[in-house]
């Protein structure tokens, strides 16, 4: 019962957002109050999807094994948390997360866009709505989760135990947040692209929506990196995995249009590219799905891989994409060039950024697809593996990090480099003590760890000399003084800054997992030790035990260095009852600047079992970066300016308030 | 070869030397020549995998490929020639690096291409843009309709 209203509901949401779509893409052409539909169809397509994902978790909860998706990824001796996790960890399931992401997205824009025209938010309501139409008929015909089965079997086929685990339960949501939310950024575009009109107020109401996804996918990404890091057995944190590469091309994408989506906020000035930005980014959100889905590519999250799927997003692709630039083409050319600026500006610095940006999402693009398209050409295989970004990838970012402190530091329209480099002095000689005190510390590494670990001080020290900087820090303002001005700045100004050094962190965390691993790998029989980067592990005991759907062999391994008793680990060895898989439980100890990581191998004979252990220096720092530059977006989405709603409160708040605004 | 080289491994295992491998069952009496091997075997496919090297699968046929670099290491071979030995046998499809030739160089170009033409795109637009005269955006009817009300209203305190 509760299954077929989920179903229901899914059909009449399809029906729903295609008057969404309808009423101002088509209807505002013969009538414009048509359009104003779209705002009820919104809200009421957001609550029918919630009824049907809701349907779909319940059957989940209760273990409805006459559903075929609960069949196919469930069984009843799992946790709660991983039976309910299982309803959008397949294929299935997931999409219907998606649409119902893409309906929440909708329903805000309606709930919050109440400053948009009347028009812009109509336009953008019926492309979401467009957007919806596709991916619920896609739901329907392809993917349907609802489909009963007769008989039902007494229990499931289990969900894949490796996916079994809490950052991977909340993984998708958030990364689907990021893809979805940038449906909203190409919605806008679309939406402008009919209108005619980009201006500093369509930048402005597209900049929070953008920022918000970006959060949204940056949290998701460290996840399944974090998650892969522990879960996989070896301690990598990135393996420029296809499947990666199809999330990092959109978030390296929609860097960019946040940042270009600025100067035309403040300037006016970079519109077209923008609107491309805006269209590519969320092409490349849909190519993630598509690669993801269609089984072309060969991955470790190859789930739900059927051709027939795949073509059906390709034509979604072809059509939004071919639609959008089609427009584009048509109307592009009308809008008005605006913002002069100076070779040397904020403008020119941003430009730099995104040439930067778009050139390093063009190469894992480009890594990502071509054995695709050799194969398909002439057939010959080939493999693009981490050597080949290591080799392209990472010198085109890196000139994009030495410039990162600039950007803030320069004035808009003309600027003066003199001036902006004297200001990151501080930032510079941080910077030089860092290699060095690197260098002198690393015995063999490779020569370019300590200048990885410089360009992390220069991105930190650099982000806060810009704050420094603005409160007149040493420049005869008294600390208390300055204190009082820091926390006058706009909250986009310390977002600006905390995001930048969050990129400074997690380049020190790369670099530390990159140079300077140590590793060491030993049969250990009970009682006998090894040693690895000056701990040493003694096996004190290995038992087996059964868990709630798994068997496993768990270890005890005393930790000291020197002599001192630091932890005792308990890396363990899983084998699941329904899918009979073998994974592994790495034990990690954390000091914050490296981690201790241990993992059980297989029996090795002779009453010896295999370890491996790792210490990897400075890799939290990688997903502490990943936080704090998540923390610094949301933070600039608190700002004043940007609470969609503000101007409606202004009219009731003090006129002053209204010009809480970051000097330009 | 294998057996005398499987026991020497093993005597390393229970001496418990330290040293670097992947196995302790595989590893190399010469620590140099281990490193090698550890060097090469991040840049092989393990081909049974999932786009995973060598170096980093618990798959049978990444131990064998394993045990193959390390004997070829052994034989003398040079790092080189171990590559060109284990391409021989498996295809180009076991290189994580590809290499640079008549199939690929639009892969490892592509990067420095797509940077070129973005700075030329860059350049001309910026000089067109600087002949161009600033036309400052109108208002629409219903924004200039608004802008009164505001000002009117403002007017009357």
């Amino acid at each position: 019962m509760i299954t077929e209203l989920g179903h229901f509901a899914l059909v009449l949401a399809l029906g729903v957002a295609l008057i969404q779509a309808l009423g101002p893409l088509v209807g505002m052409y013969v009538n414009p109050g048509f359009g104003r539909i779209a705002v009820p169809a919104a809200r009421v397509q957001f609550v029918l999807l919630l009824i049907s994902f809701g349907a779909l978790v319940y059957s989940f909860a209760v273990s409805d094994f006459s559903l075929a998706l609960v069949v196919a990824n469930s069984h009843s001796a799992k946790p709660m948390l991983f039976k309910l996790a299982g309803a959008w960890g397949n294929h299935e399931g997931s999409m219907l997360l998606w649409a119902l992401i893409l309906a929440t997205f909708g329903a805000a824009v309606a709930f919050f866009g109440r400053n948009l025209p009347d028009g812009l938010r109509a336009r953008v309501l019926g492309v979401q709505g467009l957007i919806g139409v596709a991916f619920l008929l896609f739901l329907l015909f392809t993917s349907n989760p609802f489909l009963r089965l007769d008989p039902a079997p007494f229990d499931g086929n289990g969900l894949n135990p490796i996916l079994q685990d809490p950052a991977l339960a909340f993984h998708p949501p958030f990364l689907y947040g990021g893809y979805v939310g940038f449906s909203i950024a190409f919605s806008f575009a679309v939406a402008a692209l009919l209108e005619g009109r980009v201006d500093p107020a369509w930048a402005r109401w597209v900049r929070p929506w953008t920022l918000a996804a970006w959060c949204s996918l940056t949290l998701g990404i460290a996840m399944g990196s974090w998650w892969a890091y522990y879960e996989l057995g070896w301690g990598g944190w990135w393996f420029w995995d296809p499947v990666e590469n199809a999330s990092l091309m959109p978030w390296l994408l929609g860097t960019a249009l946040l940042h270009s989506a600025i100067v035309v906020e403040k300037r006016g000035a970079l519109k077209r590219w923008t609107l491309l930005l805006a269209i590519f980014t969320f092409a490349l959100s849909l190519v993630g799905t598509f690669l993801v889905r269609s089984g072309v590519l060969t991955s470790v999250h190859a789930f739900a891989v059927d051709p027939a799927r795949g073509v059906a997003i390709l034509i979604i692709l072809i059509f939004f994409v071919g639609g959008a630039l089609t427009l584009y083409a048509l109307r592009a050319p009308a809008l008005k060039v605006e913002g002069l600026f100076a070779p040397v500006s904020r403008e020119a610095a941003l430009i730099i950024n995104n040439l930067l940006l778009t050139t390093a999402t063009a190469t894992v693009f480009v890594g990502t697809l071509y054995p695709l398209a050799l194969d398909a050409m002439d057939g010959s295989k080939i493999s693009v593996g981490p050597p080949f970004y290591n080799l392209t990838f990472v010198p085109i970012v890196i000139p994009l990090l030495l410039l990162v402190p600039f950007g803030p530091m320069l004035g808009w329209k003309r600027a003066d480099v003199l001036g902006a480099a004297q200001r990151l002095g501080a930032a510079a000689l941080v910077a030089v003590v860092a290699l060095g005190a690197a260098w002198a510390w690393q015995n063999d590494g490779p020569i370019g760890a300590p200048f990885g670990i410089a360009i992390g001080a220069w991105l930190i020290v650099g982000a806060f000399s810009e704050i420094a900087y603005r409160v007149r820090l040493f420049r005869g303002a008294s600390l208390k003084e300055a204190a009082t001005k820091a926390m006058r700045l706009p909250r986009s100004a310390w977002g600006t800054t905390l995001a930048h050094a969050g990129v400074g962190v997690m380049v020190i965390g790369i670099v530390g997992i990159s140079a300077w691993r140590v590793e060491a790998i030993e049969a250990l029989a009970l009682g006998s030790k090894m040693e690895v980067g000056g701990y040493t592990l003694t096996l004190r005991d290995v038992e087996s035990f059964a868990g709630p759907n798994f068997q496993a062999d768990r270890a005890e391994v005393l930790v000291e260095r020197g002599n001192r008793e630091i932890a005792v680990l308990t890396p363990e060895k899983r084998i699941y009852s329904v899918s009979s898989m073998p994974t592994t439980e790495a034990a990690i100890y954390t000091i914050w600047i490296a981690d201790l990581y241990v993992v059980l191998g297989d029996e090795a004979g002779n009453g010896t079992w295999t370890f491996r252990a790792y210490v990897n220096p400075l890799v939290p720092w990688v997903w502490i970066g990943a936080v704090i530059m998540v923390i610094g977006g949301m933070i600039s989405l608190s700002d004043r300016r940007y609470r969609v709603g503000a101007p409606v409160l202004a009219k009731v708040a003090k006129p002053k308030t209204q010009n809480v605004d970051a000097p330009a | 070869m294998r057996g005398i080289f499987s026991i020497c491994a093993l005597l390393f295992a229970v001496l418990l030397t330290p040293a670097y491998a992947v196995n302790p069952g595989e590893r190399l009496a010469d620590p140099a020549l281990e490193e090698r091997a550890r060097n090469l075997s991040q840049e092989l496919r393990c081909l049974v995998c999932q786009n995973q090297s060598i170096d980093g699968s618990d798959a049978p046929l990444a131990r064998d490929l394993r045990i193959l670099v390390r004997d070829r290491l052994s034989a003398g071979d040079s790092d080189d020639e171990v590559m060109a030995y284990v391409v021989a046998r498996y295809g180009e499809f076991v290189l994580l690096r590809p290499r640079f030739h008549g199939q690929t160089w639009l892969l490892w170009g592509a990067p420095f291409i797509i940077l070129l033409v973005g700075v030329i795109a860059v350049l001309l637009t910026l000089r067109r843009r600087r002949s161009d005269k600033i036309v400052p955006a109108s208002l629409s009817e219903a924004e200039k309709s608004r802008l009164e009300e505001i000002v009117n209203n403002s007017e009357k305190p």
